[in-house]
């Protein structure tokens, strides 16, 4: 690539084109189409239950008695509070974590080391994490078995509060080791579009440290493009369900669960609660994200200060050891604990405190085999087409925008994200509710919409900032030698984004097959899948059968993730330049 | 125009069609009907056991009368109750999606007060249901209290049975005062599923049943005054147990497989299921050791049965009352209850069935942890349903918060 073309300004001038009309337009409205009805339908199928309207069950006045009594519910001020916790602490470890490492590792062989690690650490699926930490660190886990009884003196497990505690530290652990993988993808797509080297360059040069250099110079548009990814992990880890289940407090529980609880009632005049709780999760999720647009406006005012203060900060060895450590102590929970449910998936009777189960057997995996052949399958295909109509929907639509110049579609897609904040079961009511009513449920197309609905926010949020951040002069360039739009889409945009594109298809791949309640109840039961099969079975709670499942879970979005790394890679092995960041 | 006119009218013929509901009482009718029909049966898919039996059934159904039978694993049976709801606030009353559901308890009630299951008694109009012990087991006929009306069919009984580790434990306390005298010298060793777990639940039932002053009381609708008078000793119990409980009653298991997990890892002593061979059951799928046994409470345990039911909008109706009544059969039963199957206790008369298939369950071998029927000690009825309701939310007022 031209050195020419590496000094642009910071901050790229958009340039100003007339507004010409393209066919293109077909994509964000297919998008609106396609995505806005179902999306309606969801949020008001929870809200008006919220408001006392529910008709089938016999609610028909508006009310806000359902609001009245989610305050009256016990413990109610507890479960918010965890809620808005567990996702600021989350989200600001994870981009502690993250960008510290990136800032003082990156270009380094221990940088390109964990980058190849990001593709199991992905794939696993955050309840297969979540489920692998517990067994690892409870006190009847992996490692209270290899130090006891010699070194801890237990024959039986301690009666200490580690899973479960009620202020929620160990759920907010596990939700961090999961979101770092999360967002160190989002940065790597995300690196070579801000042009880091020669900014590193010049900022070594002025006499700067590696990590105040990073942070300085790179880290202000790395996160102008990492923005809505951490949005994106603010709003889930308010409202996780299945990582809260499996290590969050229970006395009482975070937001989501109790709603989800509500939801699940048999008494279902309990439903409006439910659903007064899935506004009030609305709320929360939209609160996190304010408080952390004021943290954000608070660390920029006082970043500034430093960075004309004229220090260099330049010791910095314990901040570059604390980081490497810390991540890669995050990637080795996950790993570990990978690695103990691939062990419980084979065990025989295993009592603590033995380190190894009394026998090895091959039953668990005997017996799934069997039932696993067709939801592994329907996975694949549903997973498959999601994903890859969901990409080129966004490029579509991005392209269009590219074409005439605008963001307003963009903007109008932003709306597509509120499924992302509203707890799925309270969002899914209303949806099937208009797919029943166009006798459209159970249906392959009916489910890959359903799936649409959720995969196309994370496809298009991975894809669209490294978009914005090409060069647009690229396509000048190319434009004055005589090429149309087309091909500047076809031979520039796409080759070019080539690594942000099978991230992003990998990621809706991940998305697709880690659904259950959309597949359950869209798919009326007709299309299982690993997943359905996967979260209907460990419902048992026999470790044996959970950790297998999870494996299970985590292998297909492992395959996406490894191909996306490589593909790139593949095509362009000839042209060198291509393989940028890292 | 008129394409959208014969649209229409094939809807609504198709629908009065599919409107005559087939009678059980003329069963040949029935069979007929079903033969080639897909039956889309939702059921609890938590125990690979349970599924391998429904496989099981799928191809005798398919063999015997030609039913497709499909079970749809869901996590929670509250799924299947919302997809009922959408289905019916959608207006969809014919060719609904699920055709035969396995439910009990207030899932039922909430279903038959909403009108959302079909709605004539089919199930004691079976053929099979002759065999049905109603006077042995008369939970077979009410569900939580609430009269079954043959709405749905029996399909297991369930009985509260506790469970501890010889190797561990010697003799077990068998009622709630000696449970609380035992957990002073054993503190931590105990705990029990966080209500509104049914199991959970069950267990609060099984207290408040000891300590009551009066029991009998228990099977009428509760108002303020009883309910405050009847669970007085229960709270002041539960008040001296829970610091000596498992993480000292900060933190509940979530369900029976954490329990179950609990007593494995020995980080507690005592565990208790609602199935009275699934201590067996567990020992032959290596989630317990094998010095596992079982008890129940002198004063007997809670009992209850768990049922088939097909939703008003059900597709294949005659297919679900073919697969309800296969479920039913002697030789079903009996399968059902080898622990090396399921284990789940039969709803029939075994004594009255003819003598081929009483051979059936006499040849059953119930497995090492499992007590003999006769030991099972006396069946505790469910409290009326709304006993259990309050139950619910004065233990999450008192408990659910945190201390």
């Amino acid at each position: 690539m031209g050195a020419a073309l590496r000094s642009r300004p910071i901050i790229p001038a958009r340039p100003k084109l007339d507004r010409p009309r393209s066919r293109l337009i077909a994509f964000p409205i297919t998008v609106l189409a396609l995505l806005v009805l179902p999306v309606a339908a969801g949020l008001l199928g929870a809200a008006l239950p919220a408001f006392g309207y529910l008709p089938v069950l016999g609610l028909e006045d508006f009310s806000l008695k359902p609001f009245v009594a989610l305050l009256g519910a016990p413990g109610i001020g507890v479960s918010l509070a965890l809620s808005l916790c567990a996702g600021l602490c989350t989200t600001t470890l994870a981009f502690l974590v993250v960008t510290g490492f990136v800032a003082a590792w990156h270009g380094t062989r221990v940088f390109r080391a964990l980058r190849r690690l990001i593709a199991p650490l992905l794939a696993a699926p955050h309840a297969a994490a979540a489920f692998g930490l517990a067994f690892l660190i409870a006190p009847s886990g992996l490692l209270m078995r290899a130090l006891s009884p010699w070194a801890s003196g237990f024959d039986r497990p301690p009666d200490w509060l580690i899973v479960h505690d009620p202020a929620g530290l160990t759920m907010t652990a596990g939700l961090v080791v999961k979101e770092i993988p999360f967002l160190f993808l989002m940065a790597l797509a995300a690196l070579p579009q801000v042009e880091a080297e020669p900014r590193l360059k010049m900022a070594r040069a002025l006499g700067y440290g590696r990590v105040a250099a990073f942070l300085f110079a790179v880290l202000p548009p790395l996160y102008a493009q990492l923005r809505l990814p951490i949005f994106a992990i603010i709003a889930y880890a308010c409202s996780v369900v299945d990582v809260a289940l499996i290590l969050g407090p229970t006395t009482p529980a975070p937001l989501a669960v109790r709603i989800l609880e509500w939801q699940a009632d048999p008494d279902l005049s309990l439903r409006s609660l439910a659903a007064a709780g899935a506004l009030a999760q609305f709320v929360i999720a939209f609160l996190a994200i304010s408080l952390w647009l004021a943290l954000e406006w608070l660390v920029a005012r006082i970043g500034a200060k430093l960075t004309t203060s004229g220090r260099r900060f330049r010791r910095d060895g314990f901040l570059r050891q604390l980081t490497g450590v810390t991540m890669s102590l995050s990637a080795g929970l996950v790993f570990a604990g990978l690695a103990t449910l691939a062990l419980w998936s084979i065990a025989g009777f295993w009592a603590f405190p033995d380190v190894w189960p009394n026998a090895l057997t091959l039953d668990t995996w005997r017996h799934l085999g069997a039932s696993l052949s067709r939801p592994l399958d329907n996975a694949l295909l549903i997973a498959a087409l999601s994903s890859f109509l969901a990409v080129v929907l966004a490029l579509g639509a991005l392209e269009y925008e590219a074409r005439t110049g605008g963001t307003v579609t963009t903007r109008a897609l932003v709306t597509l994200y509120l499924p992302l904040l509203v707890p799925q079961i309270a969002f899914l009511f209303g949806l099937d509710m208009l797919l029943v009513a166009l006798r459209f449920d159970g249906r392959l197309l009916a489910v890959i919409l359903a799936h649409l609905v959720f995969v196309f926010p994370y496809v298009l949020l991975s894809l669209s900032q490294p978009w914005q951040a090409l060069d647009p002069r690229y396509a000048l360039i190319a434009r004055s030698l005589g090429r149309g739009a087309d091909a500047i889409f076809w031979k520039i945009r796409l080759p070019m984004l080539a690594r942000a594109i099978a991230t992003a298809t990998a990621l809706g791949f991940a998305v697709s097959i880690s659904l259950y309640l959309p597949t359950l109840l869209i798919g009326a039961g007709r299309w299982p899948t690993v997943t359905t099969e996967a979260v209907a079975l460990s419902s048992g709670g026999d470790r044996r059968i959970t950790a297998a499942t999870a494996l299970v879970q985590a292998c297909l979005p492992f395959f996406a993730f490894t191909l996306a790394a490589l593909l790139p890679a593949l095509l362009f092995r000839r042209r060198a330049a291509m393989r940028a960041g890292g | 125009m008129f394409r959208i006119f014969v649209a229409v009218s094939a809807l609504f013929f198709s629908g009065t069609v599919h409107a005559k509901t087939p009678d059980p009482e003329n069963w040949e009718a029935v069979v007929a009907e079903a033969k080639g029909e897909t039956v889309y049966f939702y059921a609890w898919g938590g125990e690979t056991r349970i599924n391998a039996y429904i496989n099981w059934a799928a191809g005798e159904v398919k063999e015997r009368f030609g039913v497709t039978l499909k079970q749809v694993k869901v996590a929670d049976t509250a799924n299947v109750v919302s997809k009922i709801v959408a289905e019916k606030a959608a207006g969809r009353d014919e060719n609904g999606t699920v055709d035969l559901v396995w439910i009990n308890g207030e899932n039922f009630v909430s279903l038959k007060e909403a009108d959302l299951l079909l709605g004539h008694p089919w199930a004691t109009k079976l053929p099979n249901y002759r065999f049905v012990d109603e006077e042995g087991k008369p939970t077979v006929k009410t569900d939580f209290t609430v009269p079954t009306d043959g709405l749905e069919a029996p399909w297991g009984m369930a009985k509260l049975v506790f469970f501890y580790d010889i190797a561990r434990l010697q003799s077990p306390p068998k009622s709630m005062p000696a449970l609380l005298e035992w957990a002073m010298d054993n503190p931590g060793r105990f705990t029990y599923p966080q209500p509104p777990d049914f199991l959970g639940s069950t267990f609060l039932k099984q207290a408040l049943y000891e300590l009551a002053p009066d029991p009998q009381v228990l099977m009428q609708p509760a108002d303020d005054e009883t309910f405050s008078r009847q669970t007085q000793p229960l709270f002041v119990f539960l008040d001296e147990l829970h610091p000596l409980l498992w993480r000292q009653g900060r933190a509940f298991p979530q369900n029976y497989g954490t329990m179950r997990r609990l007593l494995a890892d020995s980080e507690v002593d005592i565990s208790f299921a609602f199935n009275p061979a699934d201590a067996s059951s567990a020992i032959s799928a290596h989630e317990l050791p094998d010095t596992v046994r079982s008890y129940v409470p002198e004063a007997g345990s809670i009992a209850n049965s768990h049922f088939l039911a097909i939703p008003f909008n059900a597709n294949a109706k005659a297919g679900a009352m073919v697969v309800a009544d296969f479920l039913m059969s002697p030789e079903a039963q009996a399968r059902k209850q080898d622990p090396n199957v399921w284990g789940d206790p039969t709803v029939l008369d075994v004594a009255a069935l003819p003598e081929e298939d009483r051979a059936r369950f006499d040849a059953l071998d119930l497995g090492v942890a499992t007590l003999p029927p006769e030991k099972l000690g006396l069946a505790l009825p469910e409290p009326h349903a709304s006993w259990m309701e309050r139950l619910e939310t004065e233990w999450a007022r008192r408990y659910g918060a945190g201390q």
